[in-house]
């Protein structure tokens, strides 16, 4: 009998989709991954929900109540949780706006800012309620692994996934670490 | 001159020192690095940042003010003093607001170079995301508090080289704060000038020369290419764009 494939999710929170460009630079090396693993809920997919899975990589911090409960769903589906890119290590860019009052920032983007029609602060019931801060993921569920870069090079993830796919300790080479 | 051999021990390695230096300016002599933020060769030690903590004969001291004593043990790369200084790092980036991404200095980043040789991957501690002020108020420096972590580096280079009180750590504890001495309390109300050592001795991005930020692209800068442990980094760090890789 085939082993099954090892089950990957991934999602990007407060965060810009980069990790997950950088992800798929790592080019004609994720027809092997293929071979190992199959993806799950991911934007790869299409899949919106978690099945339970073997390895979950979270890009992005929380920046609202939606990116808690996608985090929460991966914590409760993925035996190992990857927190991926600067955002979700400390919150990255987007924490920025922890400066500012969450009031200020609505005010200067939807009713101060040069150029806008119409000035209205959005609030259709669909829209998740924004968080006062950004936190990064370690704040809210365990991390097993940190995988830091704004994006991670694609070489890091192979790094990590091929390290777990092979049974040992990830490690990231001094090499390829950087924090931008 | 008649002069005796003094010697310590760094992790099993003989060390020569002369009279009158410390555990640090031996190593530094010998090409052995001992993680630092707040020393700078040729400035008085300062003993604050704590990352230089090596052990001796037992006792944990900062090797950047310990004077080097003949004979003396002393233990530097530990797994164990590797990870109390991981910790240390750690509690700085926590503490204020280093989002690497969006700060010019990056690479050429000291704070960074070492979180890299110690292999930090996260800040394990809650973030603080402190409000710090920024003064853009001098028209070719700007201070940015939210990266300072208070190493006291520029007040020193101020003092002792420049000849100018500009720089001051003023508040304690989680209130210290880097103050300018000026009428307003402003960067451009103060004489610092682009020519001063202070202006350019940041270890971090919170003293940065305005207009010159990407002049070297990341990827190609300091700690891109350089492991900050790698002997003879000392005087490249000080002026990014200096060395023969940018």
């Amino acid at each position: 009998m085939r082993n099954p494939k090892v089950r990957v999710a991934t999602t990007s929170l407060a965060g810009c989709f980069g990790c997950h460009m950088s992800f798929l630079d790592m080019d004609e090396r994720i027809v092997a991954l293929l071979e190992q693993v199959e993806f799950n809920r991911s934007p790869l997919t299409d899949i919106k929900h978690c099945d339970p899975c073997d390895i979950g990589l979270v890009e992005g911090g929380l920046c609202n109540v939606d990116n808690v409960h996608v985090l929460r769903e991966f914590r409760q589906n993925c035996k190992i949780l990857i927190a991926v890119g600067a955002c979700a290590i400390n919150g990255g860019v987007p924490a920025m706006r922890n400066h500012y009052s969450l009031q200020s920032c609505l005010e200067e983007a939807f009713l101060n800012e040069i150029g806008v029609d119409n000035p209205m602060i959005p609030n259709d019931e669909a829209l998740p309620l924004l968080l006062d801060k950004v936190h990064p993921l370690h704040e809210v569920v365990h991390v097993d692994y940190y995988l830091p870069g704004c994006p991670p090079p694609a070489d890091a993830f192979v790094k990590i996934l091929t390290d777990l796919l092979e049974g040992r300790e990830p490690s990231i080479p001094a090499e390829i670490l950087h924090y931008d | 001159m008649n002069r005796s051999i003094t010697v310590i021990e760094i992790d099993g390695q003989a060390v020569p020192f002369d009279e009158g230096q410390t555990i640090m300016d031996a190593a530094m002599a010998a090409g052995i690095y001992i993680p630092h933020l707040c020393h700078k060769p040729g400035l008085t030690p300062h003993g604050s940042c704590k990352l230089c903590t090596v052990d001796v004969d037992g006792r944990s001291v900062s090797s950047c003010t310990m004077p080097a004593v003949n004979g003396m043990k002393v233990s530097n790369n530990t797994p164990a003093l590797m990870e109390v200084r991981k910790s240390i790092t750690q509690m700085l980036f926590v503490e204020g607001n280093h989002l690497c991404p969006s700060c010019e200095k990056t690479g050429d980043c000291t704070l960074q170079a070492v979180a890299y040789h110690l292999g930090m991957l996260d800040g394990h501690y809650p973030q603080f995301y402190p409000k710090r002020a920024v003064d853009a108020s001098h028209p070719e420096i700007l201070l940015d508090r939210d990266r300072c972590i208070l190493c006291a580096l520029c007040v020193r280079a101020g003092r002792e080289v420049d000849g100018k009180e500009i720089f001051a750590i003023t508040g304690r504890g989680i209130d210290a704060t880097l103050s300018i001495h000026s009428e307003s309390g402003l960067l451009g109300d103060s004489d610092l000038s682009v020519d001063d050592l202070a202006a350019h001795i940041c270890p971090v991005g919170a003293i940065l020369i305005k207009d010159e930020g990407y002049e070297v692209p990341i990827g190609r800068r300091t700690f891109d290419l350089h492991c900050i442990a790698e002997p003879g980094l000392e005087p490249v760090i000080l002026r990014k764009g200096d060395h023969t890789d940018a």
